[in-house]
């Protein structure tokens, strides 16, 4: 019975923050959930987060993805809302594309430096 | 200095600046104000419940009257807004109309609250769960909304209006009215 306890209490507070949903589509959701930040906390995700405005968050994701839309839909209302940056997976286009590049590119970078040493001690 | 050299230290120096740069960096507060991405769009669709007899539900249709409106985020929980209280009535005594949203509040409560701190507001929706707070891309209370006659956002401003602030906003909203 005791094992249960945690159980009921997962039950209790989804109920409480949008809709219930069928596992897989719950799953979603706090995938989702999870990358979506919390707009007045420092920088927790709405899944960590205990603030009101997240619990309210977490129930338009549960709403919307019970309503038929798919992660991508939901995450796209919201940066539709307050941009790039209420996800913690900003899209990789425009300076994001930088960001995202860099690291693969010093890595080329020093491939050819490592490779151009190699190749100068083999001579 | 020859090339092999240059080519040694930058990279060094490079990573130095960069821990400079961080650490100055490290002191200054995270990005507190979240400005939304509804400025310049058309009000979303809204139908938020009447707070009482007095004051009358908030729907997109309202705010698309012709009258440039100012549309006050606001909860009688929430500290800042007693503070910018007065700046609303003194806009409201100005002629300026101002509709509430009320967040995650009760009617008693609020009715305690405009007791307390004046009543600028001509309607006043319910928004219990943040519903339009969400919609209108608004992140904290409390923030106000600047919308002209034809129901497009012209302006947000985040946080309490603070005095000096009145004259500008007084400002936008002729601005608003030109369009």
């Amino acid at each position: 019975m005791r094992a249960l306890l945690p159980l009921a209490f997962l039950v209790l507070t989804a109920a409480a923050e949008g809709p219930a949903l069928p596992p897989a589509q719950e799953a979603a959701a706090r995938t989702l959930m999870h990358e979506l930040r919390c707009l007045v906390c420092q920088h927790q995700s709405i899944a960590d987060s205990d603030a009101d405005m997240a619990a309210d968050m977490r129930a338009v994701v549960r709403e919307r993805i019970a309503a038929g839309e798919n992660p991508e839909q939901v995450k796209s209302y919201l940066v539709s809302r307050y941009g790039d940056y209420v996800t913690f997976d900003p899209p990789k286009t425009g300076a994001n594309l930088v960001l995202w590049a860099a690291p693969l590119l010093f890595l080329a970078i020093g491939a050819v430096a490592v490779w151009r040493l190699y190749r100068r001690k083999g001579a | 200095m020859t090339v092999r050299r240059i080519a040694l230290v930058l990279p060094l120096l490079m990573f130095l600046g960069f821990v400079a740069l961080a650490v100055y960096r490290m002191g200054e507060p995270q990005q507190r104000v979240i400005a939304s991405k509804m400025v310049g769009k058309p009000v979303p669709a809204m139908d938020l419940v009447g707070m009482d007899e007095l004051h009358p539900g908030l729907n997109d249709g309202d705010l698309r009257q012709g009258t440039v409106t100012l549309v006050n985020l606001f909860a009688s929980w929430c500290a800042p807004c007693r503070v910018e209280a007065p700046q609303l009535k003194e806009l409201a005594d100005k002629g300026v109309v101002i509709h509430g949203i009320a967040v995650r509040d009760t009617p008693e409560n609020i009715t305690a609250f405009l007791k307390d701190h004046g009543d600028p507001f001509r309607r006043i929706g319910m928004d219990p769960n943040s519903k339009a707070v969400l919609n209108l891309g608004a992140s904290g209370l409390p923030e106000t909304f600047l919308i002209d006659g034809k129901g497009i956002i012209r302006k947000q401003y985040i946080g309490q209006i603070r005095p000096e602030q009145v004259a500008e906003i007084l400002k936008d909203i002729e601005e608003a009215k030109g369009s």
